[in-house]
């Protein structure tokens, strides 16, 4: 380990490339848990962005049109408008009307932490579009096969669950791909907030060594791995779900 | 594909760190298109700010006019943050920061600090009467509302274990610590002053309670390269002027800053010499 430490130490005395996160504890520290953040607030965020999505998608289909119209006001509202935006209102409006909790410390306090909002902000952000492209997945498989499930004696939730969603699974997954790529690039909006995600960990250690285009770099291929690792493991499960002869 | 990207990676890195600075002509520059950009902060009162008609005010925004003044050409603002102003200069996009900025080490071998300095402030922190805060041990693992890129976000880290949450501009920073967000607002004491002393009704149960540390001088910025050239030392004349003709402590004076001893001190011996 303290090789790793001391060659970073010779690259920046020799070369002046100063990467003080594989020699320098705190920043290390700080780099490190924010890789963790980013991966923790992706994971959860891709989890519940995607129930969000199959729920809407199926309620979309209800009968009643009071529960349409909501799904349809959610997406129009959360698809309408910036993330950044979405994300200082739940912080800083909603956050404000909420009523305080006390914490450990004995102090007053807000009962939804940062960290906390943008889990929600995002989840809904990205389950706006997962709505839509679950909804296309579903328009795609064909009305008699529904039909066929109907004359089987299927319910409608259970035709949704057994039928459609599989088959409309697999139409949506390219789409869907897309979408979470946006989400995990999207939480670095939290820095604004100070949530302290992967970008917010580069700008806090970049201020303060001032090795602005080292961090840069770091930060760019940081994310080209955490992308890259999401979509490679998306297209395997694609390959996986291939229906040979349904489709394309 | 992931070696190519990797190589890709190491290029842009080794081509980024062999990049040189800016050219040397400042100065020249100035005079020629006329103009003075200088970086100034436009949410840092009374030092920098937005008055009620929009306009950017401040004794920081007198002291570049008092610049552009005395090199005969007009004044060019920039409003930066604390995260992007050095870059900004060393990029060329301003000539010059005036911008509430901390004199440190590590900064000294980024971007020229014009001596004298013309200010000093210390760090302490904003908090509500009732968080009872006495010592700056307290703030271990609490989390503390902060600004990015401020010099002294390391040192409340390292020495007493602080979790940080920082926002980028001061407004949000203040919100947060109003809604409970966090226990106290680490900042310049000298912000600090001026806000408790502004007579706000919303900062009334607030406090600056714990002793002020880690006293640093403000510098003007030029260019590095520069530092020793002509620009560097017409800056360094005109910051002492400055201190001798006793500016810095009128102008404290008008935008009902606290006296700080370290301008006193600097008027005091230039006034002498």
């Amino acid at each position: 380990m303290d090789t790793v430490a001391d060659w970073f130490k010779w690259l920046y005395a020799a070369h002046g490339i100063n990467l003080t996160i594989f020699y320098d504890p705190l920043d290390g520290n700080r780099f490190l848990r924010g890789i963790g953040t980013t991966l923790g607030l992706s994971a959860i965020c891709i989890a519940l962005s995607m129930v969000i999505g199959i729920v809407g998608a199926w309620v979309q289909g209800a009968r009643s049109a009071l529960l349409r119209r909501l799904v349809q006001g959610y997406i129009q509202f959360f698809r309408n408008t910036p993330p950044l935006i979405q994300l200082y209102f739940f912080y800083f409006a909603v956050g404000s009307l909420l009523p305080r909790v006390t914490d450990m410390h004995g102090a007053q306090v807000p009962p939804v932490s940062n960290i906390t909002w943008a889990i929600i902000s995002f989840s809904f952000f990205a389950g706006a579009f997962n709505v839509e492209i679950f909804r296309a997945g579903i328009e795609a498989v064909p009305r008699a096969t529904i039909e066929a499930a109907e004359a089987l004696g299927y319910s409608r939730l259970k035709a949704y669950i057994h039928v459609v969603l599989p088959l409309a699974f697999r139409v949506s997954l390219p789409a869907l791909n897309n979408n979470l790529v946006n989400l995990v690039k999207t939480t670095t909006l939290s820095y604004a907030i100070g949530v302290p995600e992967l970008l917010y960990a580069a700008a806090q250690i970049w201020s303060e060594v001032l090795n602005v285009r080292e961090m840069m770099n770091v930060l760019l291929i940081s994310y080209v791995a955490i992308v890259g690792a999401l979509v490679l493991v998306m297209n395997r499960w694609e390959r996986a779900m291939r229906m040979p002869g349904y489709g394309v | 594909m992931l070696k190519s990207l990797l190589g890709v990676g190491l290029a842009a890195l080794a081509a980024t760190a062999l990049a040189t600075g800016a050219s040397a002509q400042t100065l020249d520059k100035i005079k020629q298109r006329g103009t003075i950009v200088v970086g100034i902060k436009n949410d840092y009162k009374p030092w920098g700010f937005l008055d009620p008609a929009g306009k950017i005010v401040g004794m920081e925004i007198d002291l570049a006019e008092d610049v552009a003044k005395r090199l005969n050409v007009k004044l060019d603002m920039v409003p930066v943050v604390a995260s992007n102003r050095m870059e900004f200069l060393q990029q060329g996009r301003i000539d010059l920061i005036i911008a509430t900025l901390g004199d440190t080490a590590p900064r000294r071998q980024v971007i020229g600090m014009v001596e004298p300095n013309y200010y000093a402030g210390g760090t302490n922190v904003l908090a509500p009467k009732s968080a009872n805060l006495k010592q700056w041990t307290q703030l271990k693992d609490r989390k503390v509302c902060a600004i990015q890129g401020a010099y002294y976000n390391r040192r409340v880290t390292q020495l007493y274990g602080a979790d940080l949450v920082a926002f980028t501009g001061i407004p949000e920073a203040l919100n947060a610590l109003q809604q409970g967000n966090c226990i106290a607002f680490v900042f310049d004491n000298t912000l600090i002053d001026s806000t408790l002393a502004g007579g706000d009704a919303k900062w009334a149960s607030y406090e600056m309670p714990l002793v002020t540390e880690d006293e640093q001088a403000w510098a003007i910025a030029v260019p590095l390269p520069e530092l020793n050239g002509a620009y560097g030392e017409f800056m360094k004349k005109v910051s002492i002027d400055w201190h001798k003709a006793g500016l810095i402590v009128s102008l404290e004076k008008k935008w009902g800053i606290k006296p700080s001893p370290y301008v006193q001190d600097m008027h005091q011996k230039h006034k002498a010499m």
